[in-house]
């Protein structure tokens, strides 16, 4: 009983991991159609923000839940103005321009901070269920990842600023007409969706070892979650890790952590291939 | 895994053009050529950058007690960057182009894999300067740090005596930890415990719950990790979020290699079990006057000095040693003055090479992690590499030329 329970929290912290690291790449890729490269890099220099600001002095929570989106939502309105904003509605040429920004950020850390692996201490303090204890981060993990999807939910139904994002994103020339900037909703959107990889970067410093390269690791889990989420970034990134958690995480718990992984990806392979639009092209379809 | 390898490449590349080589813009034309392959850069520079910076030291003392035969030695340094083709590359280099007298590198036991043959067949000495696995039989291949039935074949017994004898293993995923972790078994089982499970993790795994989980459900007696690099760290941080360090005790065959105890909080580590060939608490006279030099050339809060930094620091000395014992740096002569048994006193106690397995005879202590310093808690004086002795004959069969592996 109390295995199934800490086998229950496992699959939800691993559901919670992907809807962190993928939120990000949902709002960006989801609703502006860009692929951006560059989503793990945006994770590493949220994880780094986190890291030096701990060092200095600020408060871990702040850190990580404030000084780490801003950073890499202020660096995401450079990176929109500076390449972005140039190549909308040229796919293959934002991949190439956010790859070679994907290299560009891992050179420059490199050569700033250095090849080593750094990192902050995880939050003190753990509980029991049973026989088992269970970090207080993880469980802190799920809420900020039920939180999220909350926020985001709410934030493009019942505000202004959501509405006009997706009619933006819906029609830019209607828009227009209607004295909307697009460019401007473009480059808020970009913003946010930085942040959001900034926030993941944050939360995850504490319980990865923080390099140059982490991006490598995350950005791989993050596509498949966006793209299996299909269409509708809210329902689609949230079902879709919800599936591909709870594969990963159980195939995890019977075999090993080698075998968790291949397993996430054959199951993203084999519901890609019965339904190629995404998990919400067939279900929850209209949703957000 | 293209862009992964692409992006660690381009990473290194701009990393090794701030590094550079340093050491060879000094270079005279008789001076004697000493080449060094270690990771300056990359997941792995946790263990390259201690183990050059030993080695710069031991070059200039000796070029400071006036050079070897004369002449003086120059250190040619390559960044292999964490990335496996570069030690091929590297390796080639030092032996075809810039014709070295030794080369001294390696850290992961793929690494050393990858430019032992290389060196061998090029006729280019080599010294492996890591804690290992053991077994590696070469007659042209020094191993001079310290292998299971030295280091394993105390710390088991010692945490069986001290938690009990339900032992679960976690090692990484390549040859160092698959064949550690069957050491590991086989002292266990010799000292009437049981393995409960062994589960290896490849070097970028960072997310331990379910396996943290899973060691809760099994209750060991304690736990054995043999994890390695930067991404394993996250284990440790793990481990000690979810309250269970106070619950199951660990010992390590590679923790505090990379200064883990100094990068993680005391609360994330404290009283786990070592064993090694050095640790910086050694009081002999030699230890004190080494981290007093040591200090000195890089800076009095240079955080820890590692056991590859010593098995490098080391391994350079017994080299120095039996090139003036040989007279001259000619590989046979260099080779035949090592299996005379040529012998220093080092930092960490008297060390001897083995002249039938190319290994060494050195001390070994065990220590327990305390508030970000290693304390030491028992010294067992000179330990014989009985492990690859007992397989590995280089004066009966010099053609022998493999690693010999454990069978259990």
């Amino acid at each position: 009983m109390d295995l199934a329970l800490i086998v229950s929290v496992q699959v939800l912290y691993a559901v919670a991991t992907l809807v962190i690291i993928s939120a990000g790449l949902a709002v960006i890729f989801g609703m502006m159609r860009v692929i951006n490269l560059a989503h793990g890099e945006f994770l590493m220099l949220g994880a780094y923000s986190a890291i030096f600001a701990t060092k200095a002095g600020i408060n871990i929570w702040i850190a990580m839940l404030v000084v780490a989106p801003i950073c890499v939502g202020l660096f995401g309105i450079v990176v929109e103005r500076l390449i972005i904003r140039h190549l909308y509605g040229r796919m293959v040429d934002t991949m190439l321009a956010t790859w070679g920004l994907s290299l560009l950020c891992v050179g420059l850390v490199t050569s700033l901070i250095g090849n080593t692996t750094s990192g902050v201490s995880t939050p003190e303090g753990n509980f029991s269920i049973g026989a088992y204890s269970v970090s207080f981060y993880t469980s802190a993990l799920i809420v900020i990842a039920v939180l999220l999807l909350f926020a985001i939910r709410w934030v493009l139904r019942s505000t202004d600023w959501g509405l006009i994002a997706r009619g933006t994103m819906q029609n830019p020339a209607m828009a227009d007409v209607l004295g909307i900037s697009p460019t401007r909703v473009y480059s808020i959107t970009f913003a946010v969706g930085a942040a959001l990889s900034g926030l993941a970067g944050g939360l995850l410093a504490p319980v990865s070892g923080v390099v140059p390269t982490m991006g490598a690791s995350f950005i791989a889990k993050a596509f498949i979650t966006v793209i299996g989420g299909g269409s509708s970034i809210l329902a689609g990134t949230a079902s879709a890790s919800a599936l591909f958690g709870l594969i990963n995480q159980l195939a995890t718990f019977i075999t090993t952590p080698v075998f968790g992984e291949v397993a996430l990806f054959i199951a993203a392979v084999v519901m890609l291939r019965m339904l190629p639009q995404g998990i919400t092209g067939r279900f929850f379809k209209g949703s957000l | 895994m293209d862009r992964r390898k692409f992006i660690q490449t381009t990473a290194g590349g701009i990393a090794a053009g701030t590094a550079g080589m340093y050491g060879s813009s000094a270079l005279a034309a008789d001076d004697i050529k000493v080449g060094s392959i270690h990771d300056l850069s990359g997941g792995l520079d946790i263990y390259g950058k201690p183990m050059v910076d030993a080695l710069t030291l031991a070059i200039e003392e000796q070029n400071a007690a006036g050079g070897l035969l004369g002449k003086k030695v120059a250190l040619i340094n390559y960044d292999s960057q964490s990335n496996m083709q570069k030690y091929t590359e590297y390796a080639q280099m030092a032996a075809l182009k810039d014709k070295v007298a030794v080369v001294h590198g390696g850290i992961t036991s793929a690494s050393r894999e990858v430019i032992r043959p290389v060196l061998t067949k090029n006729k280019t000495l080599y010294f492996y300067n890591t804690q290992y696995e053991g077994g590696v039989c070469d007659r042209n291949t020094f191993c001079t740090g310290v292998t299971p039935a030295q280091t394993v074949q105390k710390l088991i017994p010692y945490s069986m005596k001290k938690w009990g004898k339900k032992v679960y293993v976690i090692a990484a995923d390549y040859n160092y930890g698959q064949i550690t972790s069957q050491w590991v078994k086989k002292y266990v089982t010799e000292g009437g415990g049981s393995v409960q499970a062994i589960e290896f993790f490849p070097l970028d795994v960072t997310n331990f719950g379910p396996t943290i989980a899973k060691i809760e459900a099994a209750k060991p007696d304690f736990v054995v990790s043999a994890l390695v690099g930067g991404a394993h760290m996250s284990f440790y941080r793990q481990w000690g979020a979810a309250g269970m360090l106070k619950k199951i005790p660990m010992a390590s065959s590679t923790f505090s290699v990379g200064n883990e105890q100094v990068v993680l909080a005391p609360e994330e580590c404290n009283g786990m079990v070592l064993s090694y060939n050095y640790f910086e608490k050694i009081a002999t006279p030699q230890n004190k006057a080494f981290l007093a030099a040591f200090h000195k050339r890089f800076g009095a809060d240079y955080p820890n000095v590692t056991e590859l930094a010593m098995g490098t620091y080391q391994g350079f000395k017994l080299w120095a040693e039996a090139v003036k014992k040989a007279g001259s740096i000619d590989r046979v002569k260099v080779i035949e003055a090592l299996e005379s048994g040529i012998s220093i006193d080092a930092p960490s106690g008297k060390v001897t090479v083995d002249g039938a397995s190319h290994h060494c005879i050195l001390d070994v202590s065990l220590a327990e992690v305390k508030n970000k310093k290693l304390d030491i808690l028992q010294t067992f004086s000179q330990q014989a590499p009985s492990d690859t002795s007992a397989v590995c004959n280089l004066k009966k069969n010099p053609a022998d030329n493999q690693q010999y592996v454990i069978k259990v």
